[in-house]
């Protein structure tokens, strides 16, 4: 083993002098424009129709958007499937119960962190780019240290995933329309996502050291880390999913157009 | 044809990009054009290099500002008018031309905790199940090239961050041993997150991006790591636990200990670092010796990789290929 290093002569410790902030020749700036261009549109979507406070429901075929579940102010109605305990004031979603964690679940998410902290914090744009930062302490401290409870938003997700399922299940009970297909679409997709999340393969079988003595937990995990290959792709898929059955309702229920109805 | 090429020439104290035209062959890389510069035009330009197979991990370089092994970048993935700019590793101090000092990754690798054997389990009795060595088999096969440390954001844009932060080749060592079914150490989380700086990472995966042996280094090591530690750190419900049941008593405090170790150029150089197991004698039975095994097999000296049952030269008739002529290009 070595046990020298080599000192370069002069004593210098310096990087080498390269002016240019960075010499990369592609479109490095391209894939954070579009993360960048593609989550604000939908922020600003979801927050719009979250605050609209109406077209969240088709009564005629029993769909609930999955930006209104669960229902739970007086506004809600016919869609409240487990009471109304909220107050009917402006700035309360009527799933005022269920976004924060969603929100939490994709603000925590490890694929996300990836794409804000390049697009919207430049922490570093993209690869061999600098950083718009002077200082940098990472995850180390209040508030990033937080990033570190995402298993448990991954937890709360799993029961609103079970929520949604059940919306799903409900709808079904009407007959069959393009509805119910969209429906079930976004909830398949929606457990996709949340099952292929990092914690969730950390916690189905990813802490263990010894896969041979949990058979059971290593097939899990092997399933888990076959879906968490795909999580970027199944986190932009979701978003998509989850503002058309949005947009699909509110189009119903605004009386835009009308179901396409299979069966009923 | 000849290309356009502009590399970096200097030294600690400053240099700047310098302009060449190279002749380029067909099939050629990178490195080839390095070294064509250095028999035709620089004889001067230093530049580290070994097996021109991707597999020694010294001709790391800066190639169009992406970090590059000079040996595995075809010049064929270059448009036939486009400046191909090579600069070194930006990181790390440079010695000269493309040469830099990574002595950085050299420290942070001696702090990093050797693989601990377990107690009552002699050398040579290691059992190991396939499916519980695999996942740290991916992250044998680093070749050490250092591309993802130069890549990092961490150290690459903050120069006060390198005391700190171990940087992603480091992870995957922790989380390989942190994985291993048989070291011993059960402290390598705590280590990963207090004196690695495993929370500096925000998980960008550019050292994913530019490892030349695919390792999937973000998915399969930092974040596993960054899990484990929440497990021990941060889960609010472990940590109840622990304290309700007094588990963390139960631990000694002296694994805990930071490292003590100033690396290979400081006091400490040379000395074994605190974790290793010291020094044994040959394992041998009641009877004084050790054990018979070689000597009993039916074959003295290794086997041979082409069956015992080939005596060499192989007869003429048997070869299934032509033997190479002088006469073959003319």
């Amino acid at each position: 083993m070595t046990t020298t290093a080599t000192q370069p002569g002069g004593g210098g410790r310096a990087r080498a002098a390269i002016t240019a902030r960075t010499l990369r020749t592609d479109r490095w700036w391209l894939a954070p424009l579009i993360t960048f261009v593609g989550l604000s549109a939908w922020v600003t979507y979801a927050t719009v129709r979250v605050f609209m406070h109406k077209w969240f429901f088709v009564e005629e075929f029993h769909y609930l958007t999955p930006f209104y579940s669960p229902c739970l102010t007086d506004r809600c109605g016919p869609a409240a499937e487990f009471g109304t305990p909220l107050p009917d004031f402006w700035l309360v979603p009527e799933a005022a119960l269920s976004l924060p964690f969603l929100l939490l679940f994709r603000l925590t998410c490890y694929y996300y962190r990836k794409a804000y902290y390049r697009s919207f914090w430049l922490s570093p744009p993209a690869c061999a780019v600098p950083d718009g930062h002077k200082n940098y302490s990472g995850e180390t401290r209040f508030p990033l240290i937080f990033q570190n409870a995402h298993r448990y938003a991954f937890y709360a997700a799993v029961l609103i995933s079970l929520l949604n399922t059940w919306d799903a299940v409900v709808a079904q009970t009407t007959g069959l329309g393009l509805g119910n297909v969209i429906l079930w679409v976004n909830v398949i997709m929606l457990w996709a996502y949340t099952l292929s999340c990092h914690s969730c393969r950390h916690i189905a079988g990813g802490r263990l050291k010894h896969f041979s003595k949990h058979p059971v937990r290593y097939q899990v995990w092997t399933f888990v880390s076959k879906l968490n290959t795909r999580h970027m792709q199944l986190a932009w898929i979701t978003l998509a999913t989850l503002a058309l059955t949005d947009f699909y309702i509110m189009g119903l229920a605004a009386g835009w157009y009308s179901d396409l109805r299979i069966i009923n | 044809m000849k290309r356009h090429f502009r590399v970096w020439r200097g030294d600690a104290t400053g240099g700047d990009l310098r302009d060449f035209e190279v002749e380029v062959n067909e099939g050629e890389v990178v490195l080839d054009i390095i070294h064509r510069l250095q028999a035709t035009q620089t004889p001067d330009l230093a530049c580290r290099w070994n097996c021109k197979a991707g597999k020694c991990g010294s001709c790391s370089m800066e190639i169009n500002g992406k970090p590059r092994l000079g040996c595995m970048t075809r010049m064929s993935t270059f448009t036939e008018n486009e400046t191909i700019t090579i600069t070194p590793l930006r990181t790390f101090p440079v010695i000269r031309d493309l040469v830099t000092d990574v002595s950085f990754n050299y420290e942070k690798a001696r702090e990093t905790p050797a693989f601990a054997p377990p107690a009552g389990v002699a050398p040579g009795d290691y059992r190991m199940q396939q499916i519980d060595v695999e996942r740290s088999q991916e992250f044998r096969k680093c070749i050490e090239c250092f591309l993802c440390q130069n890549t990092c954001h961490v150290v690459r844009d903050h120069e006060d961050n390198k005391e700190a932060f171990a940087g992603p080749r480091y992870f995957i060592r922790a989380a390989e041993l942190d994985m291993h079914p048989l070291d011993a150490r059960g402290d390598r989380k705590e280590h990963a997150q207090a004196h690695q700086g495993l929370g500096y990472c925000n998980i960008t995966k550019c050292c994913t991006e530019v490892c030349p042996e695919h390792i999937k280094i973000t998915d399969n090591a930092i974040i596993p790591m960054k899990e484990r530690v929440v497990d021990r750190r941060y889960d609010p419900l472990t940590w109840l636990g622990r304290k309700i049941f007094r588990r963390d008593q139960l631990e000694s405090s002296e694994s805990m200990a930071p490292t003590s170790s100033v690396g290979v150029t400081g006091v400490a150089a040379g000395t074994p670092f605190s974790s290793a197991r010291l020094p044994e004698n040959a394992p041998v039975g009641p009877d004084g010796h050790m054990d018979v095994a070689e000597l009993s097999a039916p074959i003295q000296g290794g086997p041979s990789p082409f069956g015992e049952d080939i005596t060499f030269p192989l007869p003429p008739e048997e070869i299934v290929y032509n033997h190479p002529s002088p006469e073959k290009d003319r």
